[in-house]
């Protein structure tokens, strides 16, 4: 009894990780955005939603014509991000360069705006109904006796936040072009003043963020094994608690964040009820920033990114 | 002065003793049907069809001469499918003469229309009203329908499960919406009544969410041998998928909501050996055909919601009173419960209560990525 009871606690604690992670993974984009340019990009999730579908697009195409696995995977992936790094690019242009000197309310209410219209483009240039999403994660043999406790979609959501999380800290922490976005975090007109293109900076964070909601559309798509136009929303509002949580615009702040929500999600339906899984979410997310409104991670906001 | 007021008075009340002489022998003259429902506003669209279908079966039968030789005539009256006004449409139908009435169309001014009926013995069937109570109550034993009760999913799921598959640990979910939610509460309020099987587990889970491992370990600690599941495909499907990922072959029956193509195309072969219960498939019955022919024909449209229902009860009714050989109410009711009549919905009888045997729902089980009906 006593061992199913560790055994029930761990089957738990990796369901959690695994939830925690997807979020993670879109929490990162959120609070990137947020740390350089303090705008909440709303439409995020819909670019991870636009990744998704690029990505089950060409992987349609490709495996009519008979492509390998690992080949569908790369191009897949690398399509979506390009794709989504495009709308990324241009959402900021179209719906937030304009109102930089705008009062804070303005972008947030064009970024509702842009969320929903993305949403309604994909419901009528797409489709409105669930799409079956093949895996495009080919399944490692390794793990086959491990199926019941880890599966490989899960192995590999967990480690790519990892991996990601760890490339972008040292991004931000150790390269020039790091320097130069925490320079625009910091004071963006002492940065142009000292020579950083500011326009430039906040574009590639754009793009940087994008490019992740991409590779989170492909990994948790072929997780979940379904899309439809509505997916970002749901998994967008999730994640942005999650960096809300964690400190948004820290960026190992997201994956705390994310990793919190997901083991309060699971521990609570585990051993209390599945009904109230978004209560225990949100109340935690009520009483962190009760104590600490600036998130678990968050610093104050002369210190960002 | 006060002769006029008394000649009055005495032509008065002779009228009135002509016309209640005149109106007394029921059995003479046309057979009235009333049709009572939404036949305006938002709901006409579920109203209508049942005039249609009424109309179909009465030209019919009036042009093969009638009902023991009596035209049949339809009466109509609108509820707008609230129960302050169907209280007056039954008021105006039983008050003109009705001898049987189709309708009501909504379960609540069904329920508020059928006290009045039942205290002039006017036998009302409805096509659509499929809150449970109206017939399981018992106050009203003037009333049948032709539909399956909201209950009658739950009920086939559960006697499916302790029956056909003598399970013992069940474990039942919901999505949180009102027809999920619904149809679970009504599947565990049977299993444990039947006490030939425990619900280990009684959850809700959040539509739409990314993952749902947590319930699924779960359902897998608490023992269960099958998952009752109420609500929609989309979560059915990410359900079944990530449990068969993990190995888990648990029982997976589920309802209408996932009896839907998308389920198997997006679950693809994790889908296979899902149960659901649909409505049974009468595409292929003969009556059905004739009847959607005819609709076509005459009104140069498909048929709307409840056609088929409609025009089934309408057949009942009318072949009853034929069968009884008379309109009295306790003759007709006899030959309701005992004949068997058959309609678009198959060959059907009333069970004591006034629910329809044999109309309803079937088990569907996903075999080689199809859904087929298990007989």
């Amino acid at each position: 009894m006593e061992h199913e009871n560790i055994k029930y606690f761990l089957e738990l604690f990796l369901s959690g990780l695994t939830k925690g992670s997807i979020y993670a993974l879109i929490a990162l984009g959120y609070t990137m955005v947020y740390g350089i340019i303090e705008i909440i990009n709303f439409a995020h999730g819909e670019i991870y939603m636009i990744g998704a579908f690029t990505a089950l697009i060409v992987s349609s195409v490709l495996t009519m014509f008979g492509f390998p696995m690992i080949a569908i995977l790369i191009l897949a992936t690398g399509t979506a991000i390009i794709y989504s790094s495009a709308y990324g690019y241009t959402i900021e242009k179209i719906a937030y360069k304009p109102l930089r000197q705008a009062p804070r309310l303005s972008p947030l209410i064009s970024a509702i705006g842009m969320s929903i219209f993305l949403q309604n483009y994909v419901l009528l240039a797409q489709t409105e109904n669930f799409m079956k999403f093949n895996s495009l994660i080919p399944e490692f043999e390794w793990l086959k006796p491990y199926k019941e406790i880890i599966g490989t979609e899960e192995l590999i959501i967990i480690i790519i936040s990892a991996i990601v999380m760890i490339a972008l800290t040292l991004i931000v922490k150790y390269t020039r072009l790091g320097k130069a976005m925490r320079a625009t975090a910091q004071d963006r007109m002492m940065a142009r003043l000292v020579g950083v293109s500011v326009n430039k900076i906040i574009s590639f964070t754009f793009i940087i963020g994008s490019a992740l909601a991409a590779i989170g559309g492909v990994l948790i798509a072929s997780y979940i094994g379904q899309i439809n136009y509505y997916i970002g929303f749901i998994a967008g509002l999730k994640a942005f608690t999650a960096a809300v949580l964690g400190g948004i615009g820290s960026i190992p702040g997201a994956v705390l964040g994310g990793l919190v929500l997901g083991w309060t999600e699971s521990f609570g339906t585990g051993y209390i009820s599945s009904d109230y899984e978004d209560v225990f979410a949100f109340s935690l997310l009520v009483l962190i920033l009760i104590f600490r409104p600036e998130g678990i991670l968050g610093r104050s906001t002369s210190q960002k990114v | 002065m006060k002769k006029v007021f008394f000649s009055l008075f005495v032509v008065a009340i002779s009228c009135v003793f002509l016309f209640s002489c005149g109106s007394t022998d029921k059995d003479k003259g046309p057979i009235k049907l009333g049709i009572a429902g939404a036949h305006s506003g938002d709901l006409a669209s579920y109203g209508i069809p049942s005039i249609n279908a009424a109309q179909l079966v009465v030209d019919e039968i009036n042009a093969k001469g009638g009902i023991l030789g009596r035209q049949v005539e339809i009466m109509a009256e609108d509820d707008v499918c609230k129960p302050e006004i169907a209280t007056n449409t039954a008021t105006k139908l039983v008050s003109s003469g009705a001898h049987v009435v189709l309708g009501h169309i909504c379960s609540g001014a069904t329920k508020a229309a059928l006290g009045i009926y039942n205290d002039s013995k006017v036998l009302c069937m409805s096509p659509s009203a499929t809150n449970p109570a109206l017939t399981q109550s018992g106050d009203y034993p003037n009333f049948f329908r032709t539909i399956a009760s909201d209950d009658a999913q739950a009920k086939l799921e559960v006697d499916f499960a302790l029956n056909t598959l003598n399970l013992k640990k069940i474990a039942v979910i919901h999505d949180k919406g009102d027809y999920g939610k619904g149809l679970a509460e009504f599947a565990k309020k049977f299993l444990e009544e039947s006490g030939k099987a425990e619900v280990v587990l009684y959850e809700g889970i959040t539509p739409g969410a990314v993952d749902y491992s947590a319930v699924i370990q779960k359902v897998k600690r608490s023992g269960a041998e099958a998952i009752i599941f109420g609500g929609y495909h989309p979560e059915a499907s990410k359900l079944v998928s990530q449990m068969r990922k993990k190995n888990m072959s648990t029982i997976f029956i589920s309802d209408d909501g996932v009896k839907d193509d998308t389920f198997i195309k997006v679950a693809a072969q994790y889908a296979e050996g899902v149960y659901a219960t649909g409505p049974k498939d009468t595409s292929s019955n003969p009556l059905t055909i004739k009847a959607q022919k005819a609709h076509k024909a005459k009104y140069k449209k498909d048929p709307g919601a409840f056609f088929l229902n409609a025009y089934a009860a309408t057949l009942a009714m009318l072949n009853a009173i034929e069968q009884a050989g008379t309109t009295d109410y306790d003759a007709v009711v006899k030959a309701l419960r005992e004949k068997n009549v058959d309609t678009p919905l198959g060959s059907i009888r009333f069970d004591k209560k006034g629910d329809a045997i044999g109309v309803g729902f079937s088990i569907y089980q996903v075999k080689n990525g199809k859904y087929v009906e298990l007989k």
